[in-house]
């Protein structure tokens, strides 16, 4: 190794922001021969594959389900496209057909048909297809190590933090390393879209890839710069000192945010804030619980009902809001009833093509309109809701007679339940999602008939500004700090002030602390966001005087465009 | 034996997250099911192999056939050619 006054440095793409120093792990596995061997009873040889594949499918199970309580959906998401991949009729069907008709040992035919599928996406030559082929090959690696009895690669062994260095890492070895043994990853290949950038940003672990030509040695201490994409070896002095200065930096704010995130916040003149989580599944409840939240404010039940056949039985959907509910235990928690529709589909459906699905039928319209549907989740709800604190939410309401509706609805849900002499909720709040300007605008008219608004902003950005959000010509104009849809936050709070009842917010502005000072200015009493955004918030609003603010949010409602509220704020 | 004749206008075409459910939707009926890339001219996938969907290569506004052939064929091809139209509920 060459040490110098001035460190040796390479530079790769950031993948994960952050910044960690220490000795480096090189991973190097090893690939496992195989000989071809010739089978005497291939019906039995069949069946020994047919074990493997079985074991190594719970295996991959298993990782999925660590990951989902750990890493997240999208982690999660790769070791489903696996166990798909290794159940395939081209793939483990491909082997087993080998097996019988040319009479080798299952690892040989594993080998060839692995080989033969990552060649093929190989060959097609795109970034997306050669991480296609490097699945293949994992999941040929495990599958021949099974058969082989080698047990499989990873890093159980790692006993000291360290900077892991590979060529590229596969997610079923990222999930082997034990919890805070990893400082960083660094690796050859890669891209920012790469598996191993993806596991890196949901663990918050800084990593760098695409390190071409780095040959790095055991032990040896890395650098690495996760924002820049830099990675020192054997980094000198000054280089230390700086990067060590910036890190501490960024965990002082990030630590003090987190060690305080589970505390209430209070803004400096003594106002609390009530600070909730958005969560989309039962897996979400546990981490947004962990993540300081003080319930929930917008629980999306939409999982339970898209990529499937049919929709799902009162009974699985009663378990999952089970689930939930006994996570918070009695703080509330806010579930959003069923809101998909026009450019979402629902499984057993028929809803025809809409010209303007944005337009047609979502939401609350969706759900009257297929009584059923409704009428099975609301059942599901109230009895999953037994000594919960529950808080019905309709979703893209924008007239009084739907919320009349709705309420007759549930009425008749809990109805249906008592007649059965099934045990139910019967104390629980109703309110309506803000996100269309009608609602919006007449909340003063709509306050009386609920116990809550939460204010949609994504959907109520939209609709305000007539900026459809997936259309890049025009994206950028979809900001929720216009004052055209703060003017309508505003407006939504004092109406259901006046009328005794509390507002939420549940979309991305809650997250944002650049817009805490206006939000607390106009009134905003919950405040819903993404678990990670829980704590950075909380410290903001700390900073923050409900009086002064209120000045400042006169200032956005008097502003003429979103920069101008931006520049306000920016210059608190 | 029944078939139609679709538009893929999801963004990836039908790879990642929209071949898995598009697979995982044609796991769920028993009849036999195959996909042909009319755009590029494929050889027929079975739906049902996440290999084979991946190998009909069919990107961004590619237009497939879907063929479906046994007892809950009219079922499959409503399901699989709702789920290309909703743009796989996303």
């Amino acid at each position: 190794m060459r040490r110098s006054e001035v460190s040796d440095r390479f530079d790769g793409i950031g993948a994960s922001g952050g910044i960690a120093i220490g000795p480096a792990v090189v991973y190097r596995p090893d690939v496992p021969e195989v000989r071809v061997r010739e089978v005497a009873d291939p019906a039995a040889e069949a069946a020994r594959l047919e074990r493997a594949v079985a074991s190594v499918l719970e295996r991959l199970g298993r990782l999925e389900a660590l990951a989902s309580g750990e890493a997240g959906a999208e982690v999660a998401e790769i070791f489903e496209a696996h166990r798909m991949f290794l159940d395939d009729p081209s793939f483990s069907g491909d082997a087993l057909e080998m097996v019988r008709s040319e009479a080798i040992c299952a690892e040989a035919a594993v080998d060839r048909v692995t080989d033969r599928l990552a060649t093929e996406f190989e060959e097609i030559g795109d970034e997306y297809f050669a991480a296609r082929a490097a699945d293949v090959r994992d999941i040929g690696t495990q599958l021949v190590r099974e058969l082989l009895g080698l047990g499989q690669l990873g890093f159980g062994h790692l006993t000291r933090p360290s900077v892991i260095a590979a060529r590229d890492l596969t997610p079923s070895e990222t999930m082997t390393i034990p919890p805070g043994m990893a400082l960083a990853f660094v690796t050859e290949v890669g891209s920012p879209t790469s598996h191993t950038a993806i596991l890196a940003r949901s663990l918050g672990i800084p990593a760098v890839v695409g390190v071409g030509g780095a040959e790095f040695t055991d032990g040896v201490v890395l650098a690495v710069d996760g924002d820049s994409g830099s990675v020192w070896v054997e980094p000198d002095a000054q280089t230390v000192t700086a990067l060590t200065r910036r890190k501490a930096d960024l965990d002082a704010l990030a630590d003090e945010a987190q060690a305080h995130a589970g505390e209430p916040a209070v803004t400096r003149d003594g106002r609390l804030i009530e600070v909730v989580a958005n969560i989309g599944s039962p897996a979400d409840a546990s981490r947004a619980d962990r993540a300081g939240a003080e319930g929930v404010g917008l629980f999306r039940t939409e999982f339970l009902f898209i990529d499937r056949g049919a929709p799902p039985s009162e009974e699985e959907q009663y378990r999952a809001y089970r689930e939930v509910f006994e996570t918070f235990g009695t703080r509330p928690v806010v579930v959003r009833t069923l809101d998909v529709g026009g450019d979402k589909e629902v499984p057993g459906i028929d809803q025809g093509q809409e010209l303007n699905p944005f337009l047609g039928v979502r939401g609350i319209r969706l759900t009257l309109a297929e009584s059923d549907l409704f009428r099975t989740q609301l059942r599901a709800l109230l009895r999953a809701a037994v000594g919960a604190n529950l808080k019905l939410m309709f979703p893209m309401v924008a007239t009084l007679e739907e919320i009349d509706r709705a309420r007759e609805a549930v009425d008749a849900a809990a109805a249906s339940l008592d007649a059965e002499g099934a045990e139910r909720a019967d104390d629980f709040e109703i309110g309506i999602m803000i996100e269309v300007p009608s609602a919006a605008v007449t909340a003063d008219l709509l306050a009386p008939h609920v116990d809550f608004f939460s204010i949609g902003t994504n959907d109520l950005t939209q609709y305000t500004l007539a900026v459809d959000r997936t259309n890049p010509a025009v994206a950028p104009m979809a900001d929720a700090l216009h004052p055209a849809v703060l003017r309508l936050i505003g407006s939504v709070i004092d109406a259901a002030h006046a009328a005794g009842k509390w507002v939420g917010l549940c979309g991305e502005l809650a997250g944002d602390p650049l817009a805490a000072p206006v939000l607390l200015g106009l009134g905003l009493d919950e405040w819903s966001m993404n678990p990670p955004s829980i704590g950075m918030v909380k410290a903001r609003v700390r900073t923050l005087s409900g009086d002064e603010c209120r000045s400042v949010a006169a200032r956005c409602l008097g502003a003429t465009s979103a920069r101008q509220v931006r520049e306000i704020l920016e210059g608190l | 034996m029944q078939e139609a004749t679709i538009v893929v206008t999801h963004e990836v075409g039908l790879h990642a997250r929209p071949a898995a459910t598009f697979v995982k939707t044609a796991k769920g009926f028993d009849s036999a099911i195959v996909v042909t890339n009319l755009t590029r001219g494929s050889t027929p996938a079975d739906a049902k192999s996440l290999v084979q969907i991946f190998k009909a290569a069919v990107g961004k506004d590619h237009e497939i056939k879907i063929t479906a052939d046994g007892s809950d064929e009219s079922e499959a091809l409503a399901a699989l050619v709702g789920l290309i139209e909703s743009n796989f509920g996303e």
